[in-house]
């Protein structure tokens, strides 16, 4: 039977920030417990009741009590708030360099796929020390990726991307769970994340080398679906160019403008309309239903595959996926 | 009213058939009807209890397949949450007091409060027929898509059972307001009033602010389960995290429906039991007013990782720690009741002594949710169980009990057996804490809650919460058995047991129908305990 903790794993990046805030949490919690039973323990000893008839003093209150005991805990809270917000910035907020991952979660499984074309069923490899980035979707209901050794946990909905992510630091085996109640199986989607040396990651990648690359198979599917007539690599086309499209400003019709990131990318393929490109013509038509999600994952990883270099055009580049050199040490 | 009480007889001797209580217009047999139907549901919710605990014994989900444990949790949640937390302090205590203890003869509307009697009871048969019909398996939150397009089980019934109760809330919601705002006896000033009015007033606000939209996001629901609108299903071009809003927007001040009236027992226990007016009387009537207000505001810290804006979960982060200050400031307030006080150790007293222990515990852990770092991680595990157990049902119920124990003998006018009572207190303290505090620890190992199965590695904790369950079991089940006693064998009760103050207690146990045989004059404060 396996070894049963107090305290999980410190396997990623925030996992030790994250404890430490518990910490004192826990702290703060046994202090105020401790503090307020030991007066409560002692005033019931101290005033209990000695004749059948005798009544406590009347006292009304204190001003000046009240105001101590008022704002010393809403310091005691801000402060919490304060440590906690800046925590979390951290954990909302990826670095720039990311290794990233696609997801797609539905009842009662994960998939998982890199951009080099691999895909893994309720399994997750990643190298340490590398900072991962889940896009994730549901094909169905609401899921959730929990990694509580990593202390992430972002929910999967369907219809559109979240993201989630972290930093391995320890090599090993660690739970993955979904968090989000998704019906009967529930407690069987779950599975296991790998955490390997990046020489064995890349051993790993080498030794089932696929069917090409996630972005080899968006440019089929870009050609299958037909996009390319409209979407061409110059600017021809009846529709926007893509290259060099993902991570840019856009600007749309009504004025405004958005990054094209990819919640936008798929929400402008399966609804053409959301969002109008500045000086096009309405006329795509919906691709919603026509391709699966990990279809338009493909797709998305094609289009961020289209750098803004002529000779990227033809094709994306098979460029074997190394672990990016993540932003720098901590 | 129905008929002149004879000066001898109570409102238990006015009329003996059973349509002298089915049509009965009193608010305290009204009450005595609640208190069997709820009584019914607790008893149904915590057999679910019983259920998954002995589920959760061994790691493997080896004693119900996962379709029926999915079921149980989510009828153990229904039932404990809309027919049990809900409405027990204020349709059983809330109903039976409210009129005497502002010099009353009734609520104001009698007949709209045994219509809500009939409300209550005809949506909690609606649910149990979804329950023999085979069950509702989508959690008592209702997630769209789930609920709204996956789930093959009975969710419009349950949902149309939950949607007819919630009219009942309403209506009990209305009728206090207007009876404390309309009916208080001559001399009876706001700032004189019980704090158990104070807190009934502030709940009876949020009862009627918040369940609307609770009912309208179930018929949402239904709506898009039956008629395919799209409201919530992305494929039918709704959106799945406006229901998590709609929701929690009630069903986040239903927590303060249900901790609320706890309070104002409390207050009302803590001086009787000290023989002292509350510390700070008017912040503690006010803070419970900021709590209903302020609890309107919280609703996005169930949401931190449900796709939301940094800067929303920053805002509700901000807000929710902000909620915590008014509850710090009551429990301030009570203990320092206690100081040069008169305290006694009768029963609700021992009750008194659980509460401030389990609402500590749980009142401070809601920092660690509130705190969205340490939310991220701890949220949708058996750390939120245990918080929310803790808070809801430990201070709900110590209350309720508590609250229960003090005016037995007014509402019948009998007498249990003291030390069979602060047994039963102190078996429950212990039992609760060993079901509940295992969790908060295998929820930080990152046990996700509404698990059938689960890693072999969380077994011992499992294991320890499930054998507090069946201390906690043989807690609840002692105040039936004496308490049942007690109504046959019990001694008489004076009109004023335990030398406490308030209207309730210058009339006779049980009362006459009409209260009081002369309205009250009030003529001094509340709690104006002086030799």
């Amino acid at each position: 039977m396996p070894q049963t903790q107090i305290l999980p794993t410190q396997a990623s990046t925030m996992a030790p920030q994250v404890d430490a805030l518990y910490f004192f949490l826990v702290a703060l919690t046994a202090f105020f417990t401790l503090l307020i039973s030991a007066f409560v323990v002692y005033a019931a000893i101290k005033y209990r009741r000695r004749s059948p008839d005798e009544v406590g003093k009347a006292i009304h209150g204190n001003l000046k009590l009240e105001i101590t005991w008022t704002v010393i805990p809403l310091v005691i809270v801000l402060f919490i708030f304060g440590w906690s917000a800046r925590l979390f910035f951290t954990m909302a907020r990826p670095p720039a360099q990311t290794l990233d991952i696609y997801a797609v979660g539905k009842q009662w499984m994960w998939k998982f796929q890199h951009p080099d074309g691999h895909a893994e069923v309720n399994e997750l490899h990643v190298p340490v020390g590398t900072s991962v980035r889940l896009t994730m979707t549901s094909q169905d209901v609401i899921h959730d990726v929990y990694i509580p050794d990593f202390r992430v946990k972002a929910d999967v909905l369907p219809g559109q991307y979240t993201h989630l992510w972290f930093r391995a630091t320890k090599p090993g085996r660690y739970h993955l769970f979904c968090a989000e109640y998704c019906g009967t199986n529930h407690s069987g989607m779950g599975g296991w994340v790998f955490v390997m040396e990046r020489a064995d990651y890349q051993k790993w990648l080498a030794g089932s080398a696929g069917q090409g690359t996630m972005a080899q198979a968006g440019e089929r599917l870009f050609k299958d679906l037909s996009c390319i007539t409209c979407h061409r690599e110059d600017t021809t086309g009846r529709g926007p160019t893509l290259v060099g499209l993902y991570g840019r400003a856009v600007n749309l019709d009504n004025g405004g403008s958005v990054e094209a990131d990819e919640v936008y990318l798929r929400e402008s393929i399966v609804n053409p309309r959301a969002k109008l490109v500045s000086g096009f013509q309405p006329i795509m038509p919906t691709f919603q239903g026509l391709v699966s999600e990990e279809g338009l994952l493909q797709l998305i990883e094609y289009i961020k595959s289209l750098k803004a270099l002529p000779s990227n055009a033809t094709g994306a580049p098979a460029a074997p996926v190394q672990a990016p050199a993540g932003p720098g040490k901590k | 009213m129905d008929t002149a009480a004879t000066p001898h007889s109570n409102y238990l001797t006015d009329g003996y058939g059973i349509k002298s209580w089915l049509l009965t217009k009193d608010h305290k047999r009204i009450g005595l009807l609640y208190l069997i139907s709820v009584s019914a549901f607790f008893v149904l919710g915590a057999v679910f209890a019983g259920l998954i605990r002995l589920e959760l014994l061994t790691p493997a989900g080896d004693l119900v397949e996962s379709d029926t444990y999915n079921k149980i949790f989510t009828m153990h949640g229904v039932i404990m949450v809309f027919f049990f937390l809900i409405p027990a302090i204020p349709s059983i205590l809330g109903n039976f007091l409210v009129p005497l203890m502002i010099g009353a003869k009734d609520l104001a509307f009698p007949r709209i409060n045994l219509l809500s009697w009939y409300v209550y009871t005809i949506g909690g048969l609606f649910t149990l027929w979804a329950l023999v019909n085979g069950g509702v398996d989508t959690g008592w939150t209702f997630y769209t898509p789930y609920s709204s397009a996956f789930s093959n089980s009975n969710v419009a019934l349950v949902v149309v059972g939950i949607f007819i109760n919630g009219f009942s809330s309403i209506l009990t919601g209305l009728n206090f307001i207007v009876t404390i705002h309309k009916m208080r006896a001559p001399g009876m000033t706001w700032f004189r009033l019980p704090l158990f009015i104070w807190a009934h007033y502030a709940t009876a606000l949020i009862m009627v602010l918040g369940t609307p939209v609770i009912a309208i996001t179930l018929v949402m629901v239904g709506a898009e389960r039956l008629l395919h609108l799209g409201i919530f299903d992305p494929k039918l071009g709704g959106d799945p995290v406006l229901f998590q809003h709609l929701f929690w927007f009630y069903s986040h001040p239903a927590v303060y429906i249900m901790i609320l009236p706890a309070m104002g027992v409390m207050s009302e226990l803590v001086a009787a039991f000290s023989r002292k007016r509350i510390f700070g009387y008017e912040v503690v009537a006010f803070s419970s007013l900021a709590i209903a207000v302020v609890g309107f505001l919280v609703w996005g810290h169930h949401m931190f990782v449900s796709s939301q804006s940094v800067y929303a979960a920053m805002a509700f982060s901000l807000l929710s720690f902000l909620v915590a200050i008014p509850s710090a400031i009551k429990v301030f307030n009570w203990s320092a009741t206690l100081y040069k006080g008169s305290i006694s150790f009768e029963a609700p007293m021992i009750y008194v002594f659980g509460f401030i222990g389990l609402f500590l515990i749980g009142g401070l852990t809601g920092l660690f949710l509130a705190a969205v770092a340490v939310d991220v991680h701890v949220t949708d595990t058996y750390f939120v169980v245990a918080h929310f157990h803790y808070i809801m049902v430990g201070g709900t119920i110590m209350m309720y009990l508590g609250g229960l124990h003090f005016w037995w003998p007014k509402i019948f006018g009998k007498m249990y057996h003291q030390g069979m009572a602060r047994v039963s207190a102190v078996v429950i303290f212990i039992g609760f804490n060993l079901t509940f505090f295992p969790q908060f620890i295998v929820g930080y190992l990152g046990m996700p809650r509404r698990y059938h199965s689960y890693p072999p590695e969380f077994q011992l904790w499992n294991v320890l919460s499930s054998a507090g369950a069946a201390i906690l079991a043989v807690g609840y089940a002692m105040p039936t058995f004496y308490l049942i006693y007690s109504l046959v064998k019990g001694e008489r009760a004076p009109a004023n047991p335990w030398g406490a103050k308030g209207l309730e207690w210058e009339t006779t146990s049980p009362p006459p129908t009409h209260n009081f045989d002369t309205t009250p004059v009030v003529t001094e404060p509340a709690y104006n305990y002086v030799k």
